[in-house]
């Protein structure tokens, strides 16, 4: 049965059908239709399921604000829940299922929910899940999860494209209605750089349907604006957000009316602009009667847009109910296209202005002060009791097969609130609109957001442009942009009769009545239910929005705010201005997470660091490891070796022959300057302006507070000059470390830092066959007198300039290559060449751990956490005694850092050559302050030693170097009870033989 | 070393074009940029002056941009780097600065097609690119979506350069960004 009417339909193409499936049945509608209209023209009356009682429920509006009409559209990658039916443009295939029925939208089990509705009131979930405590987690949560929630989560990786664009305007109107129109050419017209969005794919709003000539003159505003090249347009673009600074969010749907056509499927508009209009029109409110969620009832003046835009009729014979005179449009507009009206009913005991004669002089009945006192049916609306508003009882039951409803309208000021604009009660119109004199302010105190048209709280089409143009023009001027032809062209709009607010409807409706009043489709929350919190105190309107849940499923409340804040305010006693509003906040409707992340997935969700070397040990096997954003090879596992059986190897090669080592990651930090040496002095624990030229020295970083922040090899490079290597993680960090002391403590020193760790390639070359390998590749006096332990040279190695390290975190002879970044690559590969002779293998970073927890070096990160001071650590060696002054030291000496009790490092060694296991803690006898297991000392590096053939392990343990040979009991979180003595940290080559060849 | 790029990759066509090119030589210089010494330093070792702020300067084959205010960025030819390293060094012998070889550390990215080319960027990177906002001869330091990079006009071409290291994540960025079937439309000539 096709509620399609024979004629109109201004946007949709009747030449191309469009076939889509709903439910898994096809239907048929046009180009241009929504999927809501389709479906209305297909007479598909209920369309989804309400939250809380699954009540059958239809298309309520025609845009953005609907509630009920919420669809999973889409199959697998392009699956998307809670997608509104009002706001899908038809396109051929398209696949839609309602939400939160089953087994069916016609048979849904939930629905019985509906018939202990008065079982499930406000706070329900509050109330009733709480005893016994047991049953939360079992019986309650699970059964809540799964009767919660609307549409279901995609299963499958989204397949389309998303991004992000920087713009930078002086004027962005949001909103392309008339008012947005007007506002973008009178803008425009100064010169200034405007952008105007609009949420849907048609510019004008409402006013080529309500407005007799409207669609003319939105054309000719269009036109116009296209001709300025200082203005752009933009089209399926949201108004998202607006934040400080004139920072606003846009979200531009491009394919979602055409899935599959190429390009990026969403792109979120990040705009600077100097100044703002938001147009953005305002939104019937429903009416409360009783009955008025069933499919058929819905707002008037959507009905009307089905019908003009669509020509898809809600029913046919509609009853339009109202409180003001623009619902008189729809019975005209309905009566017109030849929809049934039979009858109008006027709340207001005069009835209505030019509108109501019109109506009445085309013969359709209207009743003044008169009400629905109950809208029957079941799937459908079927009749209304009808009756005086201040009547106790119905006169009268109309047939009808829907409702069109209007209890006035809100201007939408979502977008003006978001950043602080306020707003005024109007007792007028019922409704807030902002108010100028306290609109969202910019750094300079002064306004940056203009509201204009319906948005404005002008509501009439015959003013709204014209508010337009002028807000537009003031926006311009604010902006630094004067003069143009700025008055707007007023459309032919009649006059209407005022408004009178009708918060229910009869005026005396009882209790049975209010529990089927609705505000909040979506969450069902109805009158009865807000009536309820009041009682029980919730005063506050955000108190009383989160115990009813009223305004707060996807749709934010955009039909019920008001309607529901009346309530409160009558329950209250109070005046609505008083209670207030909650707070709005972006995005105005859901955007798309993935327009969020833009080109932040797959393979560029993170940027990825990779040395000169990476190609080549991706080529060579490498098990990468994540450091930092960097990835290092962990370990080149070669044919069927394990991981482990590759550590093994590379650790046993390196100790008997030699290993390469990718160290380019090292940052690498340049600091110069006539007060560089008294800068590192300050910085580093050791002393580093007594450092000579040409040689390296080991040194340690601390916080203010003392604690181990950074180690590493600095350099002297020349009298003023040395060279900072860090953690391949702390460069950045370190770096900023010095600039912040710089720039902000000791800002008249005389010192220059530059970041060169991507500058260089660094190789480490290292095993007793390593001077042999450089001596081959010749070039380079390697020999032990021209370049000792802890110096360093510079010159040409196999052709390439390189400066040499003679440093060793191996413990092995073992020298570190600083390469320009564009050689490393070859000097790399000559080195694998020359060595290969030599058994040259690389290894990754399991192994140079491995290779310095036998040597006892500690890592910052395994044997630091934040907390660990350098002293905990034995390195006291590396603490000055004479320096005046270090960051850390006063912290050193506070005394719970003196404190003799501390945990320190020891090495530690399993009773039966087993692995401890990573992070296990010691025990002893008793229970400490909280009652628990009392614990003196934890693990924090563990391996098993290829070396020794046996687990080695450092650890830090309460008086640990004052017990060694002692053994420590580490519970594991395997079950089992390790044991492992306290020995001296260093298991390998203690004398150090072996890297001072 | 064979040649100054970082990606072996093909230039990459859509409606902008992006291709790696070989990185001149760089130096970077810090000090007091409002110092005569240092200008006359700069001036005499490339024949150009310290730029104002956010600008970049060219002479030829050699350019000077400003980076911070105590910092500017010298793009040079490679074989070139070490003579200009040795006479500032000279020229600034006494005045507390720092200059160093850069030529290594950063991959070079050439951006074509108008305005594409502006829109590419403009999609990654929080700057006004529309063309009446920014031109040749403005040095912008900014974000490249997740990373840290820099870009300058050379005719109606953008010259970026970023580090060394996510010279693929760059590249594959800007390859998106500049994707025929992504055109956003916007920008219109001044």
């Amino acid at each position: 049965m096709s509620y399609r009417l024979p004629k109109g339909g201004r946007l949709i193409d009747r030449d191309t059908p469009v076939t889509y499936t709903f439910n898994g049945r096809k239907g048929t509608g046009f180009a241009g239709d929504t999927l809501a209209s389709a479906l209305m023209a297909k007479g598909q009356a209920v369309v989804g399921r309400s939250f809380k009682y699954h009540r059958p429920r239809g298309v309520v509006a025609s845009g953005a604000e609907e509630p009920n009409a919420l669809v999973n559209l889409g199959t697998g990658p392009r699956h998307e829940p809670n997608q509104r039916a009002t706001t899908t443009e038809l396109f051929a295939g398209l696949t839609a299922e309602s939400q939160n029925h089953w087994p069916s939208l016609e048979k849904d089990v939930g629905a019985v929910n509906g018939l202990l509705a008065r079982f499930l009131p406000a706070g329900f979930y509050y109330k009733t899940f709480i005893h016994p405590r047991p049953f939360w987690k079992h019986v309650f949560e699970p059964f809540i999860r799964h009767s919660a929630g609307l549409g279901k989560a995609p299963k499958e990786a989204d397949e389309d494209r998303y991004e992000h664009f920087y713009a930078v305007v002086d004027v962005l109107v949001v909103g392309g209605g008339i008012a947005g129109l007007e506002a973008a050419r009178a803008a425009g017209a100064s010169g200034a750089r405007v952008l105007l969005v609009e949420q849907t794919a048609h510019w004008g709003g409402r006013s080529p349907v309500d407005v007799a000539g409207g669609a003319g003159r939105v054309d000719t505003l269009v036109a116009a604006l296209e001709s300025m090249p200082n203005v752009a347009l933009r089209t399926r673009c949201m108004g998202a957000g607006v934040y400080d600074h004139g920072y606003v969010l846009a979200y531009e749907r491009l394919t979602d009316h055409a899935p599959g056509t190429g390009g990026p499927r969403h792109r979120l508009w990040k705009i600077r602009a100097k100044q703002i209009v938001t147009a953005t029109g305002a939104i019937e409110r429903p009416l409360s009667f009783a009955g008025n969620d069933l499919p058929g009832v819905l707002l008037a003046s959507a009905a009307r847009d089905y019908v003009v835009n669509y020509a898809a009729s809600p029913g046919r014979r509609v009853v339009v109910v109202t409180n003001n005179d623009d619902a008189y449009r729809t019975a005209l507009t309905l009566h017109a296209n030849g929809v049934s009206v039979p009858a109008v009913l006027d709340a207001r005991p005069e009835g209505g202005g030019a509108l109501m004669q019109e109506a009445r002089a085309a013969g359709l009945r209207v009743e003044v002060g008169a009400a629905i006192h109950k809208a029957k049916g079941s799937a459908r609306v079927e009749a209304v009791a009808i009756g005086g508003m201040d009547a106790a009882a119905p006169a009268e039951t109309l047939g009808c097969d829907a409702v069109a409803m209007s209890g006035g309208w809100s201007p939408v000021v979502h977008l003006w609130s978001h950043c602080g604009g306020k707003l005024l009660w109007s007792d007028a119109h019922a409704h807030f609109y902002p108010d100028k004199d306290l609109p969202p302010t910019g750094r300079d105190g002064q306004g940056f957001v203009r509201a204009a048209g319906a948005a404005n709280g002008v509501l009439l089409a015959s003013g709204a442009g014209i508010d337009g143009a002028d807000q537009g023009a003031q926006a311009a001027a604010a902006a630094g942009f004067e003069g143009g032809d700025t008055a707007g062209a007023p459309l032919d709009a009649p006059d209407e009769a005022p408004m009178q607010p009708v918060w229910i409807m009869p005026n005396g409706a009882g209790i049975a009545a209010r529990e089927k009043m609705w505000l909040d489709f979506q969450n069902d929350v109805k009158v009865s239910d807000v009536q309820l919190a009041a009682r029980e105190g919730f005063e506050s309107v955000e108190h009383t929005k989160r115990y009813t849940t009223l305004g707060m499923a996807t749709d934010q409340g955009k039909l019920s705010n008001i309607n529901g804040l009346a309530i409160l305010s009558q329950a209250l006693n109070e005046e609505i201005p008083r209670v207030g509003t909650t707070t709005f906040r972006p995005p105005y409707t859901p955007i798309s997470l993935a327009a969020i992340a833009g080109e932040a997935r797959g393979e560029t969700f993170q940027p990825l660091r990779r040395t000169p070397m990476h190609a080549w040990h991706e080529a060579h096997g490498a098990h990468w490891e994540p450091v930092g954003h960097w990835r290092r090879p962990y370990a080149y596992p070669r044919g069927t070796e394990s991981v482990e059986q590759a550590v093994e190897r590379e650790v046993k090669n390196t100790r008997q022959a030699l290993g390469l080592l990718d160290a380019s990651t090292l940052g690498k930090i340049l600091v110069k300057g006539p007060d560089a040496g008294r800068f590192l002095d300050m910085l580093y624990t050791n002393n580093m302006s007594k450092l000579k030229p040409g040689r390296c020295r080991y040194g340690l970083m601390c916080t203010e507070n003392g604690f181990l922040s950074d180690d590493g090899v600095v350099a002297r490079i020349d009298e003023d000059t040395w060279l900072c290597h860090t953690t391949s993680g702390g460069a950045d960090r370190i770096h900023a470390w010095m600039e912040d002391w710089l720039q902000c403590e000791w800002w008249d020193w005389q010192v220059h830092t530059l970041n060169l760790t991507e500058q260089y390639g660094q190789i480490a070359v290292v095993g007793p066959q390593a001077r042999t390998v450089l001596e081959r590749l010749g070039g380079l006096n390697v020999s032990k007198d021209a370049l000792p332990f802890m110096a360093w040279i510079e010159g040409v190695l196999a052709g390439h300039p390189v400066r040499v390290y003679r440093i060793s975190f191996s413990g092995e002879l073992s020298y570190e290559i600083a390469v320009p970044a564009h050689h490393a690559l070859a000097l790399w590969e000559a080195l694998m060449e020359a060595g290969a002779e030599f058994g040259a293998m690389p290894y990754g970073t399991e192994a140079l751990h491995i290779m310095r927890a036998e040597k006892g070096f500690i890592m910052i990160g395994d044997e630091t956490d934040g907390t660990v001071i350098p002293q905990d650590l034995g390195l006291d060696w590396a603490i000055s005694k004479k320096k005046d002054d270090f960051l850390g030291k006063r912290a050193q000496e506070r005394s719970h850092m003196t404190d003799p009790s501390r945990w320190k490092l020891v090495g530690l060694e399993t009773v039966d050559g087993t692995t401890l296991p990573d992070g296990a803690y010691a025990v002893a006898e008793g229970d400490n302050e909280l009652g628990q297991r009392r614990m003196i000392g934890r693990v924090t590096s563990t391996y098993r030693s290829p070396t020794l053939g046996r687990g080695i392990a450092m650890g830090l343990v309460e008086r640990g170097p004052e017990r060694m040979g002692e053994i420590l009991a580490f519970p594991g979180t395997d079950g089992k009870l390790y044991r492992a003595r306290i020995v001296d940290p260093v298991f390998y080559d203690r004398e150090g033989e072996k890297q001072n060849v | 070393m064979s040649d100054a790029l970082v990606l072996k990759a093909d230039p990459f066509a859509g409606a902008a074009r992006v291709a790696e090119v070989p990185a001149p030589g760089m130096i970077t210089l810090k000090g007091d940029l409002s110092s005569p010494a240092l200008a006359d330093a700069l001036s005499s070792a490339v024949g150009i002056g310290v730029p104002d702020i956010r600008c970049i300067v060219a002479d030829g084959e050699r350019q000077v941009a400003w980076m911070a205010p105590d910092e500017v960025l010298l793009l040079l030819p490679r074989a070139e780097v070490g003579e200009v390293l040795a006479g500032l060094a000279k020229a600034l012998d006494g005045t507390a600065h720092l200059a160093a070889d850069v030529s290594d550390m950063r991959a070079v990215f050439r951006i074509e097609g108008g305005l594409a080319a502006r829109e590419t960027l403009a999609k990654l990177c929080p700057v006004d690119l529309s063309p009446g906002a920014f031109a040749p001869g403005e040095m912008r330091r900014t974000r490249l979506a997740q990373i840290p990079a820099a870009f300058w006009m050379e005719g109606d071409a953008f010259t970026l350069v970023c580090f060394r290291s996510v010279a693929q994540y760059a590249f594959d960025v800007l390859k998106e960004a500049a994707a025929e079937d992504a055109r956003v439309g916007y920008f219109t000539e001044a």
